[in-house]
Formats: structure tokens, C-alpha cells, sequence
């Protein structure tokens, strides 16, 4: 029989092992005043959630722990026509959502606010980033809860949601392509262009050349 | 004693073994002479992957490197514009991969990768897999892994095209540039040559002149 001192135990590592996989783990090291950005190309009314949280290496236990209150995030995004969307500081875990408006390359960017220098100690902080995009960034035991849904109800949005996100991309790389296309286009008509254009100055001036030294040889009376 | 050990282990193990880490997928922008590493935390046992592809940039090639948590290198490649690479974690700890753009002077590139680690999460967080699945589950299940696989090409079409793009740009902005330049250039030098041929004959007269008297 379990006692309830080894159930509590127990129930304690499940909670502590949920806890951690909650969270991403993947992570990478900042400088103070290093500022790292992303680059995310989304179709538009996507939206996005990004979760991180930050580490400092505390010399004493020579281990990263985390980040004291006073130590925060600086979160800035940008839109493709280097519009601030979102810019707004966080404590040292947070988490930020936005919706893009207009499709292409959004720029996440992400710098420490730190205004004591000790906090650092010529170390670096280590931040924990996750970034979920589209329809991963759902969060479907919510939508259950709200709508109501049973197992095959629920399965079944997640196939809708994933094939709305498969629409919206397709759909953006269509104005890609449009783009690409004018581009190429763009291209051609100016290596056409200027190759006329070029043509006819080097005729020009051959011809100015020559009806020029031949007047001046004349005046000159060398020919 | 020896029960609830057991227990403890089993559920331990249990956890350990259904802990799933969402697969990260990032694009960042490396820097010339700069190297940016990423670390991530595996059990020993799951199945990873790491793809990464070359966006914009120079060449289109970066410097990829993955090791375990003892240092010993599982991956290395110089210059590489697109690679993928699957491993399972041999041991429990801190895997460690970087790109390096340390051989380019002044281009900086801008790099896409995909670490998947393990599996997806399940859709329900106590999903009881000891029972089968419905026929209609069962087919919703393989839908979902089809849409996976075309939201995955999707993304390779569209670093691909983004590449293209990147590409054409500059050819563009390139074929502008060097146009006016030549145009300018070609003006300029016929005109001085012009110039220079009269100074020539300018000079010799005075000089024929001046040994005439």
C-alpha cells in the first residue's frame, strides 16, 4: 500500500516534471546589451504566441538560476513595413501574442533591461524561447472546455484549424509569387532599357568624337 | 517499501518517458564573424531532428555544428546551404548545435532551423492509450499527420522561394546600380579623352613655335 507521504511525494515530481516540460526548452545565451531578433514570415491574420523565460548564472552555486524580479525583457515587434506592432517590456518570464495584419516578414526582437550593471557580472543570461506560430498556437483543452466538444469534435477542429493555416499560407504565396514575378519583370525591362540606352550613347559620342578632333585638327590646320 | 518504490519508479519512468518537448523552429538573423549557438535539454532515448536551411545572405552557406553533452561532436559540416539530421540521444543532458558564419567577412545571413524532439504532444493530456481508436479517430489521426507533412513542404517551398526572391532583389538593385555607374563612366571617360587629345596638340604648336624663331 502507497502511504500518503510517498503519494504526496509522488504527486510532487509529477507536478515539478509537468512544470518543466511546460515551459520550452530550448535556450541561448544573451549578453546585456546583446539584442537578438527573429524573423518570422506569416500570412496575415495568423497569430502568435512566444513564451520565454530567462536564467542567470549565479556565481556562488555556480549554476543558472532564475532571474531575479528586477531583471526583465524588452519584446519588440515589428510588421513588414517596419511598424512597431508590439513593444513593451515584461518581468524576467513572460509571454506575448499578436495577429499579423498584413502578410510577410515579422521581426521579433528581444533585449534585456537591465539598469544594474552587477546583475550581470560579465555573465550572460540564459533565455528559454518558444515560439508558436498558426495553429500550434492553440490551445485546444480550452477551446474543449469553452465549446464543449467531445474527443472526435475536438480532433476534427484540429483538422480544420490546420487546413485554414494550409489555406492562409497558400494564399500568401500567391502574392509572393506576384511579387517575385514583378521583380523578374522589373529586372528585364531594365537590362533592355539600359542597353539600348547605353548603345546609343556609345554611337553619340563615337560620332561626337570624331566630328569634334576632325574640327579641331582643321582649326588646327594639322589635317 | 519495496511496493511504493516500485510505484515511485514506475510513475517516474512513465512521466520521464511521455515528457514531450515541442518541436522549436526559429529563423534568425547570424551576423558576419558571429556564431550563435542553441542548447536544448534531451533524455536519452528520443528521437531528434535538426534541419536548417540558409535563407538570405552571401553564398547561402553557414557552418553547422551538434554536440552532446560531453562535447563529443555528432554532426559537422562546413558551409552548408541545407542539410537535415536525425539522431536519438544517446545520453541525458544539455545537447548543444551552432552555426557559425566566422569565414564571411561582410555578409550576414539569415538562417532557418527545425529541432524536433520527440513526438508531437497528444491532443489529450490524459489520453488513455490503452484503449484503440474509432475508426473516425483513427482517420482523423492519419488527416492530421497528412497536413503535417504538407505544412512541413509548405515551409521548404516557401524558404525556398524566399531565397529566389532574395536573389532576384538583388539582381535587380545590382543591374540598376552598375548601369547608371557604366553610363556615367562611359560619359565621363570619352569626354576627357577628348580633353586630353586636344592638350596634346595644344602643346606641340607652342613648342613647334617657340624652336621655329
Amino acid at each position: 500500500m502507497v502511504s500518503v507521504r510517498m503519494r504526496s511525494c509522488v504527486l510532487s515530481v509529477l507536478l515539478l516534471n509537468v512544470f518543466y516540460s511546460a515551459v520550452s526548452s530550448l535556450y541561448f545565451h544573451i549578453g546585456e546589451t546583446e539584442k537578438k531578433c527573429f524573423i518570422e514570415e506569416i500570412p496575415d491574420e495568423t497569430m502568435i504566441i512566444g513564451n520565454y523565460r530567462t536564467q542567470l548564472y549565479d556565481k556562488q552555486r555556480e549554476e543558472y538560476m532564475p532571474a531575479t524580479q528586477g531583471l526583465g525583457m524588452f519584446v519588440e515587434v515589428k510588421d513588414p513595413d517596419d511598424k512597431v506592432i508590439l513593444s513593451r517590456q515584461y518581468g524576467s518570464e513572460g509571454r506575448f501574442t499578436f495577429t499579423s495584419h498584413t502578410p510577410g516578414e515579422h521581426q521579433i526582437c528581444l533585449h534585456s533591461n537591465s539598469s544594474k550593471f552587477a546583475l550581470f557580472a560579465g555573465g550572460m543570461l540564459r533565455v528559454h524561447l518558444d515560439i508558436q506560430v498558426g495553429e500550434h498556437a492553440n490551445n485546444y483543452a480550452e477551446i474543449a472546455a469553452k465549446d464543449k466538444l467531445t474527443e472526435l469534435q475536438l480532433r476534427v477542429r484540429q483538422l480544420v484549424e490546420q487546413v485554414d493555416q494550409i489555406q492562409k499560407e497558400q494564399n500568401y504565396q500567391r502574392y509572393r509569387e506576384e511579387r517575385f514575378r514583378l521583380t523578374s519583370e522589373s529586372t528585364n525591362q531594365r537590362v533592355l532599357w539600359w542597353s539600348i540606352v547605353q548603345t546609343l550613347i556609345l554611337v553619340a559620342i563615337g560620332i561626337w568624337q570624331m566630328r569634334h578632333l576632325k574640327s579641331f585638327f582643321e582649326a588646327k590646320k594639322l589635317v | 517499501m519495496y511496493g511504493s518504490f516500485r510505484l515511485l519508479l514506475q510513475v517516474l519512468s512513465a512521466q520521464l518517458l511521455c515528457v514531450w518537448v515541442l518541436g522549436s523552429e526559429l529563423t534568425f538573423e547570424l551576423p558576419d564573424n558571429a556564431k550563435q549557438c542553441f542548447y536544448e535539454d534531451i533524455i536519452i532515448g528520443t528521437k531528434c531532428t535538426l534541419e536548417f536551411q540558409v535563407v538570405t545572405g552571401g553564398h547561402y552557406d553557414v557552418d553547422c555544428r551538434l554536440e552532446d553533452p560531453e562535447g563529443t561532436t555528432l554532426y559537422k559540416e562546413m558551409k552548408k546551404q541545407y542539410d537535415s539530421f536525425t539522431f536519438t540521444a544517446a545520453k541525458n543532458g544539455t545537447f548543444k548545435f551552432c552555426f557559425s558564419n566566422e569565414f564571411s567577412t561582410f555578409t550576414h545571413k539569415t538562417v532557418y532551423f527545425d529541432f524536433q524532439v520527440g513526438d508531437d504532444p497528444p491532443l489529450f493530456p490524459n489520453e488513455n492509450r490503452v484503449t484503440a481508436l474509432t475508426q473516425m479517430e483513427s482517420a482523423c489521426v492519419s488527416i492530421h499527420e497528412a497536413l503535417k507533412s504538407v505544412i512541413d513542404y509548405q515551409t521548404h517551398f516557401r524558404l525556398r522561394e524566399a531565397q529566389g526572391r532574395s536573389r532576384a532583389e538583388d539582381l535587380n538593385t545590382r543591374v540598376a546600380f552598375w548601369s547608371i555607374g557604366e553610363a556615367m563612366i562611359l560619359l565621363v571617360v570619352s569626354i576627357s579623352q577628348v580633353v586630353l587629345l586636344r592638350s596634346f596638340f595644344s602643346d606641340r604648336k607652342t613648342t613647334t613655335t617657340r624652336v621655329g624663331s
